[in-house]
C-alpha cells in the first residue's frame, strides 16, 4: 500500500545547522525514562528546552479496527493491551459500554468483585507509576520497594484469575468466576499490609530534599491549561479541579461507597505525587470496605440476558436450548440494539471512555477509544518549554503516560 | 460466479443473517423531558440551526451543520458551560452517505452532564479546526485525519499522528483492505533482487514459532538427536536414538565413578526401592 518514492527516511527535514546556537535532540524511543515507546524531539538552548514536539505511533496496533471486525467478546482481551499496567480497568470500562450498550447489569456479586479488582489494580497501577517515576528522578530503593508491594498485589490478581499482568478477569455481564477460597484474607492482610508501606514510600520522599528540589514547581499545569487539554485523573486534580467520575458522575458501586477525592491546588509534579499516594490510601479504604460487602452478596456471577449473554455453565449441561444459545453467541457474536454510547470510568490514568456505535451487527460499526494518556502526552509540547533538560525526565514521569494506551 | 464482495466496505460482516430479525434500539428520548438538557438546547437553537437532537443514555446528541462546527463549540464552552472536550472522532459512513459523521464529546463539569455534537461531512470536505477553543482539538484533529482522511482547516501542525508520514489511504475507512497487498509483501525482494528473485528467495516465514525438523542445523530433535547438519531427507531417519547420555568410562561424581557403564537395555527397573 506504500507509494514506492515516497519511502524516505523522515529525519532528512530536520536540519543539524547551528545559526542560532540551539541543539535538536531526540529523545527516545527508546529512552529508558520515555516510559514505551515516546520520541520527542526536543529542541535546545543551552540546557533549557525551547521547543518539544512529541512523536507517537511506535506501538500503534490499530485496536479500533481490530474492534470493528471481531465480536464483543472477542475484542475484549485486546483491551487488556491498552493500559496493560491496569488492565482490568480497560475490561471493566469496555464492558460497562457494552451493558449499557445491551441494557444490562451485573448481578451485585459481580459487581463488587469487579469493584474489588478495579481498585486493586489501581493500586498496582499507582505503585508502578511511583516506583518508575522515583527511578526516573534517581530514587532506587524506592522502585525496589514498590515492586515487592506490586508482587503481592499481583499474586492476588494471580489467585484469582491467573494473570499477572493482561486479566481479561471482566467479562460483558458479569465475572466468570468467584473469588477463591481465602482470598477474602489474603486480601485483608494485603490491606493491613500496604498502608505502613506507603507511609514508608512517603517518609522516603515526601520531606526528602532532592525529591523535592526535583518535583517542586517542575511542570506546572494550570487549570486552564489542563482543561483546555482535556486532562482528567490525576493531571487534573493535581491542578486543583475536583473532578473524579467515581465520585462526580458515578456508575456501579460507587455511590454506596465511602471514599475521599485528594486535590492538589500546588499544579507542578509535587503535588500530583501527593495526590498519587493519598489515592493508593483511599483505594485500600475502598477494598476494606467491600469486603464486607461481598458476604452480603448471592452467588449470582453473570446477568441473566439469554439473548446477550450465555447461560450459566450447568445450564448449558443440563438445557438443551441454553447449549444452542451459547453455540448461536460463540459462534456469530451478540446483536446488540442500533444506537450509540459513550461511558467513561475513572480508569488510574484519567477518564477512560468507549464510544460504540452499533448498527445491530455482531461487530461494532465502530468503537472509540478515548485513552486519558493522549491528551497527557500530547501537552508536552505545551509543557516542556522553558524547562531544564533534566526536568523533562520528572515531567514525562509525573503525568504518568502509558504508551499502550496512547497509540492503541 | 465468483462471489461478488463490494468495493465500498470490506470489513468483517456475520455470515448468517436471519430475514426476520428486526434490532431492537437503544431508546432516544425527547429532550424535554430533561431540564438541563432542554434548556441547553433551547438556547443552541435560538443561535444555530439545529437539524436534530435527543437523548440517548443520558447523554444530548445534537445534529448541526458542518459550516458552523467551530461557532457551536465555541458558544458550548462559553456560554453552555461544556468547559472539556473530552472526544473527537468521525465515523465513516461512505457507503451509504458517501462521507463521515463527526462528533464532538463535551463534558460539563458544573452541570455534570455530557453532550454529543454531531455533523455531517462529504468526502473530500475538510472541516473547521476547533484546536483555538481545546487545545486538545490538536492531537484529536491530527489522529481524525490519519484515520479517516478529514482535512482540519486552520490546524497548526497537519499531519499524520500515529502512522507513518508516507502511508498511503487511511486505515479506518471501511474500504480500507483488512489485508496486506502481494506487491507490499515482495517489496524488499523486488526492490533489491529484482522480480525474477521472489521464487528463488521464498515468501518471509512470519511465524516465529516455526519449526523445521528437517532442518538440523538450525533446529533441535529433542529426543531424536543427531549430529550437526545430518541430511535426514537424503539419509532417511535414523534407526534409534540412544536416549541415555553418557560419559566415556562412566559417570564421575565427587570423585568417585558412581555408574561404570551403563546400558538402558541390560539395566533393569526395580519392583521396590531397596
Amino acid at each position: 500500500m506504500q507509494h514506492v518514492n515516497k519511502l524516505r527516511p523522515f529525519f532528512e527535514n530536520i536540519s543539524f545547522e547551528r545559526d542560532d546556537n540551539t541543539m535538536i535532540v531526540n529523545f527516545g524511543p527508546q529512552h529508558p525514562s520515555a516510559h514505551g515507546q515516546l520520541r520527542l524531539i526536543l529542541e535546545l538552548q543551552g540546557e533549557e528546552v525551547i521547543k518539544a514536539v512529541p512523536d507517537i505511533g511506535y506501538l500503534h496496533r490499530g485496536m479500533e479496527k481490530m474492534a470493528e471486525n471481531m465480536i464483543y467478546n472477542e475484542f475484549l482481551p485486546t483491551t487488556d493491551r491498552m493500559d496493560y499496567i491496569a488492565a482490568t480497568s480497560n475490561n471493566y470500562g469496555f464492558a460497562l459500554a457494552v451493558e449499557q450498550l445491551l441494557g444490562i447489569e451485573a448481578p451485585r456479586r459481580a459487581e463488587v468483585i469487579r469493584t474489588m479488582l478495579v481498585e486493586l489494580n489501581r493500586i498496582i497501577s499507582h505503585l508502578f507509576w511511583l516506583a518508575t517515576h522515583a527511578l526516573d528522578v534517581g530514587a532506587m530503593s524506592v522502585f525496589l520497594y514498590c515492586f515487592r508491594e506490586r508482587e503481592f498485589a499481583m499474586d492476588l490478581m494471580e489467585d484469582y484469575c491467573g494473570a499477572r499482568l493482561t486479566h481479561s478477569a471482566v467479562r460483558i455481564g458479569g465475572v466468570p468466576l468467584d473469588l477463591p477460597k481465602g482470598w477474602i484474607e489474603d486480601l485483608q492482610k494485603y490491606i493491613d499490609n500496604l498502608i505502613p508501606q506507603v507511609a514508608m514510600y512517603e517518609g522516603l520522599l515526601t520531606e526528602n530534599r532532592i525529591w523535592k528540589m526535583r518535583l517542586e514547581n517542575v511542570g506546572v499545569i494550570s487549570a486552564e491549561m489542563a482543561k483546555s487539554w482535556g486532562c482528567s485523573g490525576v493531571t487534573l486534580r493535581g491542578s486543583g479541579i475536583k473532578w473524579d467520575l467515581r465520585k462526580e458522575m458515578p456508575y456501579g458501586l460507587y455511590p454506596e461507597l465511602e471514599f475521599d477525592v485528594p486535590v492538589s491546588y500546588a499544579c507542578d509534579s509535587y503535588g500530583r505525587y501527593l495526590c498519587y499516594m493519598e489515592e493508593m490510601r483511599q483505594s485500600a479504604k475502598i477494598l476494606a470496605q467491600l469486603i464486607p460487602m461481598y458476604k452480603e452478596t448471592t452467588t449470582q456471577l453473570m446477568a441473566h440476558s439469554p439473548q446477550y449473554i450465555s447461560a450459566p455453565k450447568e445450564q448449558l449441561m443440563t438445557q438443551n436450548y441454553s447449549l444452542m444459545q451459547h453455540f448461536v453467541l460463540v459462534t456469530q457474536g451478540m446483536r446488540p440494539p442500533v444506537g450509540e454510547v459513550y461511558v467513561a470510568t475513572e480508569s488510574p490514568k484519567g477518564e477512560l471512555g468507549y464510544y460504540i456505535c452499533s448498527d445491530g451487527s455482531p461487530y461494532p460499526y465502530r468503537i472509540k477509544l478515548r485513552a486519558p494518556s493522549f491528551w497527557h502526552t500530547g501537552i508536552l509540547q505545551d509543557l516542556l518549554p522553558k524547562h531544564q533538560l533534566a526536568d523533562v525526565v520528572t515531567i514525562i514521569g509525573s503525568l504518568n503516560i502509558v504508551f499502550g494506551e496512547i497509540d492503541r | 460466479m465468483r462471489k461478488y464482495t463490494p468495493k465500498n466496505d470490506v470489513q468483517a460482516k456475520s455470515y448468517y443473517n436471519d430475514r426476520f430479525f428486526v434490532s431492537p434500539q437503544v431508546p432516544k428520548t425527547d429532550v424535554a423531558g430533561d431540564e438541563i438538557f432542554s434548556k441547553d438546547l433551547a438556547v443552541l437553537k435560538s443561535n444555530f440551526e439545529i437539524k436534530d437532537a435527543y437523548i440517548q443514555k443520558g447523554h444530548l446528541v445534537v445534529f448541526i451543520d458542518a459550516k458552523a462546527n467551530k461557532q457551536v463549540i465555541k458558544f458550548a464552552k462559553e456560554t453552555l458551560g461544556y468547559d472539556f472536550l473530552m472526544e473527537l472522532s468521525a465515523l465513516d459512513y461512505m457507503a451509504t452517505c458517501g462521507g463521515f459523521e463527526v462528533f464532538y464529546e463535551m463534558l460539563s463539569t458544573s452541570k455534570h452532564k455530557r453532550m454529543r455534537i454531531k455533523c455531517f461531512v462529504k468526502e473530500g470536505e475538510a472541516i473547521e479546526s476547533v484546536e483555538s477553543i481545546f487545545r486538545c482539538a490538536d492531537w484529536s484533529e491530527r489522529e481524525m485525519f490519519d484515520m479517516f482522511g478529514i482535512k482540519p482547516n486552520n490546524h497548526p501542525y497537519p499531519k499524520r499522528i500515529l502512522m507513518p508520514d508516507d502511508w498511503y489511504d487511511y486505515p479506518l475507512r471501511k474500504t480500507y483492505p483488512l489485508q496486506g497487498d502481494e506487491a507490499a509483501q515482495w517489496y524488499e525482494v523486488d526492490k533489491i533482487f529484482g522480480k525474477s528473485a521472489r521464487s528463488v528467495i521464498g515468501p518471509e516465514i512470519r511465524d516465529s514459532a516455526a519449526v523445521d525438523r528437517y532442518d538440523t542445523t538450525r533446529f533441535a530433535r529433542l529426543g531424536h538427536e543427531v549430529p550437526y547438519g545430518t541430511d535426514i531427507i537424503a539419509n532417511g531417519e535414523p534407526e534409534s536414538t540412544p536416549l541415555a547420555y553418557q560419559e566415556e568410562g562412566g559417570v564421575r561424581l565427587f570423585g568417585a565413578r558412581l555408574v561404570t557403564k551403563f546400558d538402558e537395555n541390560e539395566s533393569k527397573v526395580l519392583e521396590k526401592r531397596k
